[in-house]
């Protein structure tokens, strides 16, 4: 997140209608992110949990939007309080907040910042959902989301963003949700797994993903809104960071690609469809703390360092024995981590801030701050996550019964199937009042 | 009569179902089949983990024909479906006892 742009410190600083209308675009953009996260994690699954899989990223663009304007906003970006939290009456129900009145130290309105960091926190859930594919009464989710972003993300978005959090006045470099969002999301990921535990049948099964086709459908989107996502986060572009971030973000991710398809090769014989969608994502995660701060050869380094770390972290479940389904931790959480402490190598002081890393002479300052941040937030959200999901789980279970779960979650949780293949119907008849009578049909053409 | 039962190469399909024509049938059945026999499966890796996929799909072709010409038309699906190569399937034939027209209720050879 960028601090205020200090060029303008003597006069206050005027709305921008180009800041304005691009700040718009840009949250749209990350808004766009949660479906398309949906469809990335949706087609990794198997056929009978594909809807479940996409309405636990859905569902977040519900719960989070309402939460958020009732007190999320106000608790994330309010005045501060002891560093840890912020509160403002005005920001409660978004109702106290001026049309014209700007974001303190920026050109944009409070309510385009609004918006857009609305998005990330609805994203940031949605992409816990992938840990715990198959699984997960849609009741027990929709609850865990709620206490969720209201007991980690709103206070760890504080942190790291809010004016005054202990992380943001400390330094730490996290141009745009390295440790907010994916680090706070794979350590969440983590941490509810740990307390749910295995699908039936891991490592045991065949787990295949259903469609590639819709996992690059669903990598192309997020690296599409990730624009929004990266170059929005200098919620302007009065100084040409947001433009550096944005080529950043492509070098990064078209890096990460390539690294995780070169390593995949060696390895396993093939390019697959699958490591060229996560070796994408990889990247994208790892560039996000650290775009503003880094030159485009330090963003191939960081992709490339990315692509190969996540490519191997992604075995280690199997290893160890915990099943991160969709490989929250291994992308988002080794991504994040990566991207944040890369920062403290590659910042090369000549972008976002004077800040030096390491390789451009700065010594080990900035990578021991970003040491703590990543630190920080992966404990805390880690143990929180468990916390709640440990709660959730003794009161109201937070899994489906093992019958429900090995015939599949869809029909017990939605009363859908993905797709009707058969062109029977699959044997469907209607018997509800929705469904007119059948007509009679009468010039009916006869068939010889 | 005798209901003849192929499983073979998707690919090869239009080839046999041009020999069935030529050798004067008139209808046939076609399902998506998966299956293994000798032919062994191959390996598919997602993010590393690595899947043996034993089934291999086929398509089953089915035909009714009378007896006397049973023999001539399971070398005529044979030949068509041959690539020489290991994987090309089976053919085989059982006795029917009976068939019905469904439209005009007609009964035995008459129903082919």
């Amino acid at each position: 997140m960028a601090p205020a742009i200090t060029t303008l410190a003597a006069d206050a600083p005027e709305l921008s209608a180009a800041n304005t209308g691009f700040m718009l675009i840009c949250s749209a953009l990350v808004m766009l992110m949660t479906p398309a996260l949906a469809f990335f994690y949706g087609g990794m699954v198997r056929v009978k949990s594909t809807l479940n899989m996409l309405m636990m990223s859905f569902i977040s663009l519900g719960i989070v939007t309402i939460l958020w304007v009732l007190f999320g906003f106000s608790l994330a970006f309010g005045t501060d309080i002891g560093s840890i939290i912020g509160w403002s009456s005005d920001y409660v129900g978004l109702s106290g907040i001026g049309v014209t009145e700007l974001w303190d130290g920026y050109t944009i309105p409070v309510y385009v910042f609004a918006a857009f960091q609305l998005m990330f926190a609805i994203l940031t859930p949605a992409l816990i959902s992938g840990a715990l594919a198959d699984r997960v009464k849609f009741t027990a989710w929709a609850l865990f989301i709620t206490l969720w972003v209201t007991v980690v993300y709103f206070p760890v978005a504080h942190w790291v963003w809010g004016a005054g959090g202990w992380l943001f006045e400390m330094g730490v470099i996290d141009f745009a949700g390295g440790t907010a969002v994916h680090i706070n999301a794979g350590a969440a990921a983590l941490g509810v797994i740990l307390v749910i535990g295995k699908r039936v049948g891991f490592k045991k099964d065949p787990m295949r993903p259903h469609s590639l086709p819709l996992v690059m459908l669903g990598a192309g989107l997020l690296w599409f809104g990730w624009f929004g996502f990266n170059a929005g986060s200098w919620l302007g572009n009065d100084d040409g960071v947001g433009a550096v971030m944005f080529v950043n973000t492509q070098v990064a991710t078209a890096a990460a690609m390539l690294a995780w398809l070169a390593y995949e090769k060696i390895r396993h014989g093939a390019f697959t469809t699958l490591g060229a969608a996560s070796g994408a994502v990889a990247g994208l995660v790892a560039i996000t703390p650290s775009g503003g701060a880094v030159s485009p050869l330090g963003a191939i380094a960081i992709g490339v360092i990315a692509g190969l770390l996540c490519a191997m972290a992604v075995g280690l479940k199997y290893k160890f024995g915990y099943d991160d389904s969709l490989d929250v931790i291994g992308v988002h959480l080794v991504g994040g981590v990566l991207g944040s402490l890369l920062v403290g190598l590659f910042a090369t002081g000549g972008v976002q801030s004077d800040v030096k890393g390491l390789f451009y002479g700065g010594g080990l300052e900035q990578l021991g701050k970003q040491a703590i941040g990543v630190f920080a937030v992966l404990a805390y959200s880690l143990i929180a996550s468990a916390i709640l999901a440990l709660v959730i789980d003794k009161t109201m279970g937070m899994r489906v019964s093992e019958d429900d779960e090995v015939s599949g979650i869809d029909q017990v949780e939605h009363a859908e199937t993905a797709y009707d293949f058969s062109g029977a119907g699959g044997g469907a008849s209607s018997r509800s009042t929705a469904a007119p009578a059948p007509a009679v049909t009468e010039n009916k053409k006869v068939d010889a | 009569m005798k209901l003849i039962t192929a499983v073979v190469k998707p690919h090869r399909l239009d080839e046999i179902k041009e020999a069935l024509q030529a050798f004067g049938v008139h209808g046939l059945t076609v399902t998506e089949a998966s299956g293994y026999g000798r032919q062994r499966g191959h390996t598919e890796v997602y993010r590393g983990a690595e899947y043996t996929v034993d089934l291999v799909p086929k398509i089953r072709i089915e035909v009714l024909v009378e007896d006397e010409d049973a023999e001539q038309l399971i070398d005529v699906v044979v030949k068509a479906a041959r690539t020489g190569k290991i994987g090309d399937g089976k053919v085989w034939s059982v006795p029917v006892e009976t068939a019905v027209r469904v439209r005009t209720g007609e009964r035995g050879p008459d129903a082919l």
